[in-house]
C-alpha cells in the first residue's frame, strides 16, 4: 500500500525539479521497471512512485500506458504500446521492431489505478492544457495534502484561465482548512471559497475542520455549512423532479403503445410487455450485426433499431391481430386470455432463440455519462429518454389527430358499423392500429434497452406499471396517458427518499386505488354515450 | 330441508359433480390408507396431495366464477384473498411449531429470531389457536374484499377499471408482504410447517384428512355459490351482470348485491387458500403475483364462466396440463403448449370446455335455449 | 356447423395427446441411476439457472462415457419448476416419489430451498444446493455446495477494510432472507470492528427493482463524507444490470466508490456494457479467469457441450461440478444409490475444485472453499487480486448472531443439524 499523500509529496519534489530546468535523472529508475515486471500490485504501485521522483524523460508516457493498459511486461523487458498500435521501448524509448515473446500487460488493481490518476493528477498541475490543471486541482482537492501547497500557489500565481484559477483556489481552501498553522484570515477565506463552491464535497470538506479551530472559524464554518446545505436541498427538490420526470418517460414510452391497443382499441392486451421486449432484442441484433459488420456505425446503431424495432414489432402485432384478436372483437375480456398466452409463447421463443440469459445491448457515446446544472446531475441516457418519449408521443399523437389514416382508426373504434358503411375497410384499419400500438411499443423496447435488462423477463416488469398508467390517465385519451405517467413519475421519485422505494411503491398503488373511487374513468374521462355502451 | 331445495334445484351436471366429489372425498382417502402400496387401485400419496393441490385451484376458481361468471365483476385480484387466507393458515401453522424451530425458540417463529425480532409483533397474536386463525380465514379476506367493495361499488367502478384496480390490490400486498419488516417472512413466506392440530401434517392419515376435507368445502362451496345464483337474490346478481344500469333503474341496491357477492367469494378464496397451504407446506409471496390471478381467471375461462362446475373443471384441466408438462422431454417447452392451450381455447371454444361439450351434447338431442353463459356486455 | 366438428376432432386430438404424454413419461427404462435436475426454465429465476440444468446434463453425459456409475448408466430427469415455489414442492415430490430419483441438484432461490425442503425431509432423499446463500441452516437431507456467509461476505469486507482503507459502508441488497442476513451479519462484524453506526448505510429495493437514480444519487452523498466509501452489494440478479448502468451514467468509479458484489458473476455480466465498471469487485470462490488446468479443461467441455465458444462459466456451476464429483464419490464408497447410505458416506469425501485446490465435505454439510475476489475487467471477466490462504471452512451458523452464535451442524457424531454447544443439546437454544 503507498498512500496518495506521500506520492504527492513526492510530487511536490518532482515538480521542483520541473520548474527549475535542471532535470536530473534520479537513481532507481532502473529498479522501477524491475517491480512493474514482477506481476505484483504492490510493487507496480511503487514502481509508478518511483518513476514520479525518478523524473524519467518517459515517466507520464509510461504511467499513463498503464493506466490505459497498454504497458506490456515480461522477460526483463518492458515496453509502452502507443495508441496506434506503435512498441516503445519504455526504458530507452526507442522503438521496438517485434513484440517480444512472454509479453502481458501490467495488471492493475483500484489502488494501483488510484496511484496512477494521483499521479498524472500531480503532475497535471503545470499542465499546458487547462482542462488537465482542473482535473489536477481536483485531485488535490480531494487529497487536502499540506505539502502540495507551495506547489498549489505557485500554480495560482501563474494561472491566467479563470476556470482553472477557481479549481486551483478551492484545492487551496481545502488545504487551508485542514492546515491548523495557518494564518486565521486565510483560513476564514478558504471557509468563504468552499462556500462559494457549494457542492457535496465543499461541505464535506468543511466538516473536516479540526476540532480545535478558533470559534470565530467554527462560527464561519457553521454558517456557510448551513447555508450549503439550505442550497443543496432546494436542488435536491429539483433532482428529485428530475428523476421523477424521468421514471415519467420511461412509464410514459412503455404504456403509449398500450394506450393505442387497449385505450383505443379495447383489447386487454397481456403481449404488449413482449412487444417492448421485442423491440430491446431488435436493438441487440441491430447491434450485433453493427459489431460484426460495420463498427464504425456503432454510434448510430440505436438511430438503425429505432425503425427496425418498429417494423419487427409492429409486424408481429399485426401477425396477432390478423391471426387472434380479429376473432375476438367484442369480447374484451378474451383478449385477456389469448393474450396471455401468446405473451407466454413469445417469452419461450425469445428464452430459446436467444438463450435465457441477459443480453449486452451497449450504450452509445452520445448516451453515457453525465453533466452538471448547478447542482443537478443529468445523466445523457435519461435526457435522451425524456427526448424520445417526448417525440414519441408528439408522432403518435399527430398521427391520430392529423393523418387519415388516424381520422379512420378513431372512427373505426368509436363506431365499427358506421365506419364500414362509410367505406372504411375495418380489417385493415384494426391491423394497422394494433400494429401501430406494438411499434411503439417496439419502440420503447429501445429505450429500455439502454436502462434494463434485455432478457425475456423484461416484458413483464413493465406490464403492470402499464396498465396502472393507461388507466389513472383515462382509457382512450393520449394525453391521460402522458399526465398519469409524468404525476406516477414524479410522484413516486418524491416518495421514495421518504419512505423506501417499496412502501412509496405501495402508497402510489393505493392512491390509484382511492383516485379510481373518485373519477371511476380515470384522470381524463371520456365523455358521451359510448362510455355507458 | 334445504338439502332436499338444492338438490332439486340443481341441474344434472351440479349432480355429477357432487357425486364425483362426494366419490373422491371418501375413496381416494381410503385407497391411499387401505390399500398396499402395489395394488392397481392404490393412490400414492404424491398423487393425493397433487389432487389436493388441484382441488384447492378448483374452489378458488368456483369463488372466482361467482363474482365473474355470474355478476360481471372481473376481479384481477382473486389471488390475494386467496393468499390471505393462506397466510392465516400458515400463521397457525407456524406458530404450532412452538420450540421446535432450528432455534428452538419456544414464542418466535424462525425467521423473527433470525432477524433479531425481540418479541411477537400483536397481529401474530391469537394464530396458536385453531378456531381463531380459521375465523380469521374468513374474516380478513372477507373483510378486505367488504372495505374494497364497499369505496369500488359505491362509486360505481366498473369494467377494466375495477378489474385493474383489483390488479393494484394484489399488487401492493405483493410488495407489502414481501418486506421483510412487514413480520410475515419476507419472500421466504411462512415454511417448514409441523402439525395442524396436533397431527403431523407430513404424515400419510393427515394428507388423506386434508384431501377429504378440501373435497368437503369444495362441496360446500359449491352448494352454496349455486345456492346464492339460483334464489332470487341470484337473478338479481345476473341481471347486474347483464344489464347494471337497468337493473339500477328498477330499483335494485346494485351496490349491495354486488359487494355481498364479492364478500362471499372472497371468503370462499381465503378457505382455498387455507386449505392450500398444509398441502403444498409453503405460503409466500408470490401468491400474490397479478400472474397468479389472471391464471386464476384463464381456468374458469377455459372451463367455462358462469358455470360453476365449469370453473373447476377448468382449474384442474389446466393445472394437470401444467403439471404434465413441466416433467421429461416438454420441459423447456411447456410455456408453448399451455399458450397454445390458451388461444386454442379463445378461438376454439368461446364457451370454455363445459359450454362447448354443452352445445355439442344439446344439439345432438334436442335444441336448447341459450345456455346461463350470456356474451359478456361490451362495457368490460 | 361442420366447424364444430373440427374443433371436436382438434379438441380431442389434443387432450389425447396430452393424456398420453403423461402416461408415457414415467415409463423408462429400469437399468439405470436416475438424477433429479430440479432447476427453473422458465419464469424469472430461468434467466440463471437454465445454465446449470445444461451444467448437469454435461456432467451427467461425461460420467457415462466413463462407464457409469456402479456398473449402470446415469439418467438425467429434467423437471421445470418455472420459478414457482409451490410447483419447487410438487416437482421435487415428482421427482423423488414417481421418477425414484437417487438424488436431485437444484434449487437456485433460498425460498425454493426452504419450500423442497420438507419434502426431501419426509421422502429421505438427497438434495445438492449449488448457489451462496444466507447460512443458517444444516439439513440432514441437505448439501450445500454453495458459499456460506463466512466464505464470501466477511472476506471480502476485510479485503476492502484491508486493502481499500474502506471506512464507511453502503450494505445495498434486494430486500429477501439472503441480503437481510448477509448485511445483519456484516453489520454486526463491522461493528466488532470499531465502525460507527453512522458510518453504516443499509438499503433495501424490490425484486426486478430498475430505477436506481435515487439510490445511486444517495450513495453518491453518503459516499462524499470524506471518508473512503465502498458498497456492499447484495442486490438480486436481475436489478443489478440497472444499477451498474446508473453507476456508470452517474460517474461513479470504482477508484472512488467500489461495488463489491455478492450475486454478480460471469454470467450477469454478459449482459453489460462492462468498460465503465472497471475496477468494481466481486467475491466468489470460482472465477473463470483463474488459470489451472482443471479450469481449462470445464471451460473448453463447456464451451464445445454448448457449441457456444463464448459461453462463460460461474461460481454455482463450479459448485454443481464439485457436489456432483463428491455424490458419485459417496454413491462408489457406499457401493449403493440408498440416501441412507449415500448421507452416511458423504462427510468427509473430497473432490478437486476447478481452482486447483480439494474441497472437502464437512459434517455439517457445507464443503471447505476458496475465497477469490476479482476485479470487472472490461471484457466482461474478473481480474483476481486477492485470495485467502488455503481453503475457508462453511459455517452452517454464523458466528457474528446472537442467535446461532452457539449452534453447529455436525451429521457425523451428534446426528444433528443445530447443536448448542452450550447446552450440549439437539435442538437450538
Amino acid at each position: 500500500m503507498i498512500s496518495i499523500a506521500r506520492l504527492l509529496r513526492q510530487l511536490v519534489v518532482l515538480t521542483a525539479l520541473l520548474i527549475s530546468p535542471l532535470a536530473a535523472f534520479a537513481q532507481g529508475a532502473d529498479d522501477a521497471f524491475t517491480r512493474l515486471g514482477a506481476d505484483s500490485y504492490s510493487d507496480t504501485a511503487r514502481a509508478v512512485e518511483m518513476l514520479v521522483t525518478s523524473a524519467h524523460p518517459q515517466a507520464a508516457a509510461i504511467i499513463e500506458a498503464l493506466g490505459d493498459g497498454r504497458l506490456l511486461a515480461g522477460g526483463g523487458a518492458v515496453i509502452v504500446k502507443t495508441r496506434d498500435g506503435k512498441l516503445i521501448d519504455a526504458k530507452t524509448g526507442q522503438p521496438v521492431a517485434t513484440e517480444p515473446a512472454g509479453l502481458s500487460a501490467v495488471r492493475l488493481n483500484n489502488n494501483v489505478r488510484r496511484v496512477v490518476q494521483a499521479a498524472l493528477g500531480g503532475l497535471g498541475l503545470l499542465n499546458p492544457d487547462a482542462g488537465k490543471r482542473i482535473a489536477a486541482a481536483e485531485a488535490v482537492f480531494k487529497s487536502r495534502d499540506v505539502t502540495v501547497l507551495p506547489v498549489l500557489e505557485a500554480a495560482i500565481a501563474k494561472e491566467s484561465d479563470a476556470k482553472a484559477k477557481a479549481a486551483l483556489r478551492q484545492a487551496q481552501a481545502a488545504i487551508l482548512i485542514v492546515k491548523t498553522d495557518a494564518p486565521p484570515f486565510d483560513r476564514l477565506a478558504a471557509v468563504d471559497v468552499l462556500r462559494e463552491r457549494g457542492d457535496q464535497e465543499a461541505l464535506a470538506t468543511l466538516r473536516s475542520l479540526p476540532g480545535d479551530a478558533s470559534p470565530a472559524l467554527k462560527d464561519a464554518q457553521g454558517r456557510a455549512i448551513a447555508a450549503i446545505e439550505g442550497n443543496l436541498a432546494l436542488w435536491r427538490a429539483g433532482q428529485n423532479l428530475w428523476y421523477g420526470l424521468s421514471l415519467g418517460s420511461v412509464l410514459l414510452l412503455a404504456a403509449i403503445g398500450l394506450a393505442i391497443t387497449f385505450g383505443v382499441m379495447g383489447v386487454i392486451n397481456m403481449a404488449h410487455g413482449e412487444m417492448v421486449m421485442l423491440g430491446a432484442y431488435t436493438t441487440f441484433v441491430v447491434q450485433e450485426l453493427i459489431r460484426t459488420s460495420a463498427p464504425g456505425l456503432f454510434d448510430y446503431s440505436l438511430m438503425i433499431a429505432i425503425p427496425a424495432a418498429f417494423l419487427v414489432a409492429g409486424a408481429v402485432g399485426i401477425a396477432i391481430e390478423r391471426g387472434v384478436i380479429r376473432f375476438l372483437y367484442g369480447r374484451p375480456l378474451e383478449t385477456l386470455l389469448a393474450t396471455w398466452g401468446i405473451s407466454l409463447i413469445l417469452q419461450q421463443a425469445v428464452r430459446t432463440g436467444f438463450g435465457p440469459t441477459n443480453r449486452e445491448v451497449g450504450a452509445p457515446n452520445f448516451m453515457s455519462g453525465a453533466f452538471e446544472i448547478g447542482g443537478l446531475a443529468i445523466t445523457w441516457n435519461r435526457l435522451w429518454i425524456i427526448v424520445f418519449a417526448g417525440l414519441v408521443f408528439a408522432a403518435l399523437l399527430a398521427i391520430l389527430k392529423l393523418t387519415p389514416m388516424g381520422l379512420q382508426m378513431r372512427a373505426v373504434t368509436q363506431n365499427r358499423r358506421m365506419a364500414s358503411a362509410m367505406g372504411i375497410r375495418t380489417g385493415r384499419i384494426d391491423a394497422l392500429t394494433f400494429g401501430l400500438g406494438s411499434g411503439v411499443a417496439g419502440l420503447a423496447g429501445v429505450a429500455l434497452s439502454q436502462i434494463d435488462n434485455v432478457s425475456p423477463n423484461l416484458g413483464q416488469s413493465y406490464i403492470i406499471d402499464s396498465f396502472m398508467v393507461v388507466v389513472f390517465g383515462g382509457v382512450g385519451n393520449l394525453w391521460g396517458t402522458l399526465v398519469g405517467a409524468m404525476t406516477l413519475g414524479v410522484a413516486n421519485k418524491f416518495l421514495e427518499p421518504y419512505a423506501g422505494a417499496v412502501l412509496g411503491k405501495i402508497a402510489l398503488l393505493v392512491f390509484i386505488i382511492l383516485f379510481i373511487q373518485k373519477r371511476p374513468r380515470g384522470l381524463f374521462a371520456l365523455k358521451g354515450r359510448a362510455v355507458e355502451a | 330441508m334445504i338439502t332436499r331445495f338444492l338438490i332439486q334445484g340443481m341441474d344434472k351436471r351440479g349432480l355429477v359433480f357432487l357425486a364425483l366429489l362426494a366419490g373422491l372425498a371418501l375413496l381416494v382417502p381410503l385407497s391411499n390408507l387401505l390399500l398396499p402400496p402395489g395394488s392397481f387401485l392404490h393412490v400414492p400419496t404424491s398423487t393425493m396431495s397433487l389432487w389436493g393441490k388441484y382441488l384447492c385451484y378448483a374452489l378458488l376458481a368456483i369463488s372466482l366464477d361467482l363474482v365473474w361468471g355470474y355478476c360481471g365483476i372481473l376481479s384481477l385480484g382473486h389471488g390475494a384473498f386467496f393468499a390471505l387466507g393462506g397466510y392465516a393458515m400458515g400463521m397457525y401453522l407456524m406458530r404450532q411449531i412452538g420450540s421446535r424451530g432450528v432455534y428452538g425458540n419456544p414464542i418466535l417463529p424462525d425467521f423473527m429470531v433470525f432477524l433479531n425480532w425481540g418479541e411477537l409483533p400483536w397481529y401474530w397474536y391469537g394464530f396458536s389457536s385453531f378456531p381463531f386463525a380459521m375465523l380469521m380465514v374468513l374474516l380478513v379476506p372477507g373483510l378486505l374484499a367488504f372495505v374494497f367493495g364497499w369505496f369500488a361499488f359505491r362509486s360505481r367502478v366498473t369494467g377494466v377499471y375495477l378489474s385493474i384496480i383489483t390488479q393494484a390490490l394484489t399488487y401492493a400486498l405483493l410488495l407489502a408482504f414481501f418486506r421483510n419488516d412487514m413480520g410475515f417472512g419476507g419472500n421466504n413466506g411462512l415454511t417448514d410447517f409441523k402439525d395442524i392440530l396436533g397431527f403431523n401434517v407430513q404424515a400419510q392419515t393427515t394428507r388423506a384428512a386434508l384431501f377429504a376435507m378440501t373435497c368437503v368445502m369444495l362441496i360446500a362451496s359449491f352448494l352454496i355459490a349455486r345456492g346464492i345464483v339460483d334464489s332470487k337474490l341470484g337473478k338479481v346478481v345476473i341481471a347486474i351482470r347483464d344489464a347494471e344500469s337497468r337493473t339500477r333503474f328498477l330499483g335494485y341496491r346494485v351496490d349491495r348485491f354486488k359487494l355481498f357477492v364479492f364478500t362471499v367469494s372472497a371468503c370462499m378464496a381465503g378457505v382455498a387458500g387455507a386449505l392450500y397451504v398444509p398441502q403444498v407446506g409453503i405460503i409466500n409471496p408470490s401468491e400474490f403475483a397479478p400472474a397468479n390471478s389472471i391464471e386464476t381467471v384463464i381456468w374458469v375461462a377455459i372451463g367455462g364462466r358462469g358455470t360453476l362446475v365449469g370453473a373447476a373443471l377448468g382449474a384442474v384441466v389446466v393445472n394437470y396440463a401444467k403439471t404434465v408438462f413441466t416433467s421429461g422431454f416438454m420441459a423447456p417447452y411447456w410455456l408453448f403448449a399451455l399458450g397454445a392451450l390458451f388461444v386454442f381455447v379463445t378461438l376454439f371454444m368461446p364457451k370454455g370446455i363445459l359450454g362447448t361439450a354443452q352445445d355439442w351434447w344439446g344439439k345432438r338431442r334436442k335444441p336448447e335455449p341459450a345456455t346461463p353463459v350470456a356474451e359478456p356486455a361490451a362495457a368490460e | 356447423m361442420s366447424v364444430n366438428s373440427t374443433r371436436r376432432v382438434i379438441l380431442g386430438a389434443a387432450l389425447a395427446g396430452a393424456t398420453f404424454l403423461g402416461s408415457f413419461l414415467p415409463a423408462a427404462a429400469q437399468e439405470t441411476i436416475k438424477v433429479g435436475i430440479l432447476h427453473s426454465l422458465s419464469g424469472t429465476m430461468a434467466i440463471s439457472e437454465t445454465t446449470l440444468k445444461d451444467v448437469m446434463l454435461m456432467l451427467i453425459e461425461e460420467q457415462n462415457k466413463k462407464g457409469g456409475l456402479l456398473g449402470k448408466k446415469l439418467e438425467a430427469v429434467v423437471v421445470d419448476p418455472a420459478s414457482n415455489w409451490p410447483l419447487f414442492a410438487e416437482k421435487a415430490r415428482e421427482l423423488i416419489a414417481k421418477d425414484k430419483v437417487s438424488a436431485v441438484f437444484g434449487c437456485w432461490t433460498s425460498v425454493s430451498r426452504k419450500s423442497v425442503l420438507p419434502v426431501f425431509k419426509e421422502l429421505n432423499s438427497i438434495l445438492f444446493y449449488p448457489v451462496q446463500y444466507e447460512g443458517e441452516e444444516s439439513e440432514r437431507n441437505v448439501f450445500y455446495t454453495g458459499a456460506a456467509p463466512n466464505q464470501q461476505a466477511i472476506p471480502a469486507v476485510d479485503y476492502l477494510a484491508k486493502e481499500e482503507k474502506v471506512q464507511r459502508w453502503v450494505l445495498a441488497g434486494t430486500d429477501y432472507v439472503y441480503p437481510r442476513t448477509t448485511n445483519k451479519i456484516l453489520e454486526a462484524y463491522l461493528k466488532s470492528k470499531g465502525v460507527a453506526s453512522e458510518d453504516i448505510m443499509i438499503n433495501y429495493t424490490p425484486f426486478g427493482h430498475s430505477d436506481w437514480q435515487t439510490i445511486v444519487s444517495d450513495i453518491k452523498k453518503f459516499g462524499s463524507a470524506g471518508k473512503k466509501t465502498a458498497v456492499v452489494s447484495t442486490i438480486n440478479g436481475d436489478a443489478n444490470v440497472p444499477f451498474y448502468k446508473e453507476l456508470g451514467n452517474q460517474g461513479i468509479k470504482a477508484t472512488d466508490i467500489p461495488v463489491v458484489a455478492f450475486s454478480v458473476g460471469e454470467e450477469e455480466l454478459a449482459g453489460i456494457d462492462t468498460k465503465p465498471l472497471l475496477g468494481h469487485l466481486a467475491a466468489w470462490n470460482y472465477f473463470q479467469s483463474i488459470k489451472t488446468p482443471e479450469n481449462d479443461a470445464f471451460i473448453k467441455q463447456w464451451q464445445a457441450f454448448t457449441k457456444n465458444p463464448k459461453r462463460v462459466t460461474n461460481d454455482p456451476m463450479e459448485a454443481h461440478v464439485i457436489g456432483f464429483a463428491m455424490w458419485v464419490k459417496a454413491v462408489e464408497k457406499a457401493k449403493s444409490t440408498d440416501p441412507d447410505k449415500v448421507i452416511e458416506a458423504l462427510p468427509g469425501i473430497e473432490a478437486p475444485n476447478l481452482t486447483g485446490g480439494i474441497s472437502k465435505m464437512l459434517p455439517n454439510h457445507h464443503i471447505t472453499k476458496p475465497v477469490f475476489i476479482g476485479e470487472i475487467k472490461p471484457d466482461g471477466q474478473f481480474d483476481v487480486v486477492w485470495k485467502t490462504q488455503g481453503l475457508v471452512p462453511g459455517d452452517a451458523w454464523s458466528k457474528e448472531l446472537d442467535g446461532s452464535k452457539d449452534l453447529i451442524g455436525d451429521w457425523v457424531e451428534k446426528k444433528c443439524g443445530n447443536f448448542n454447544v452450550k447446552t450440549g443439546k439437539c435442538g437450538g437454544a
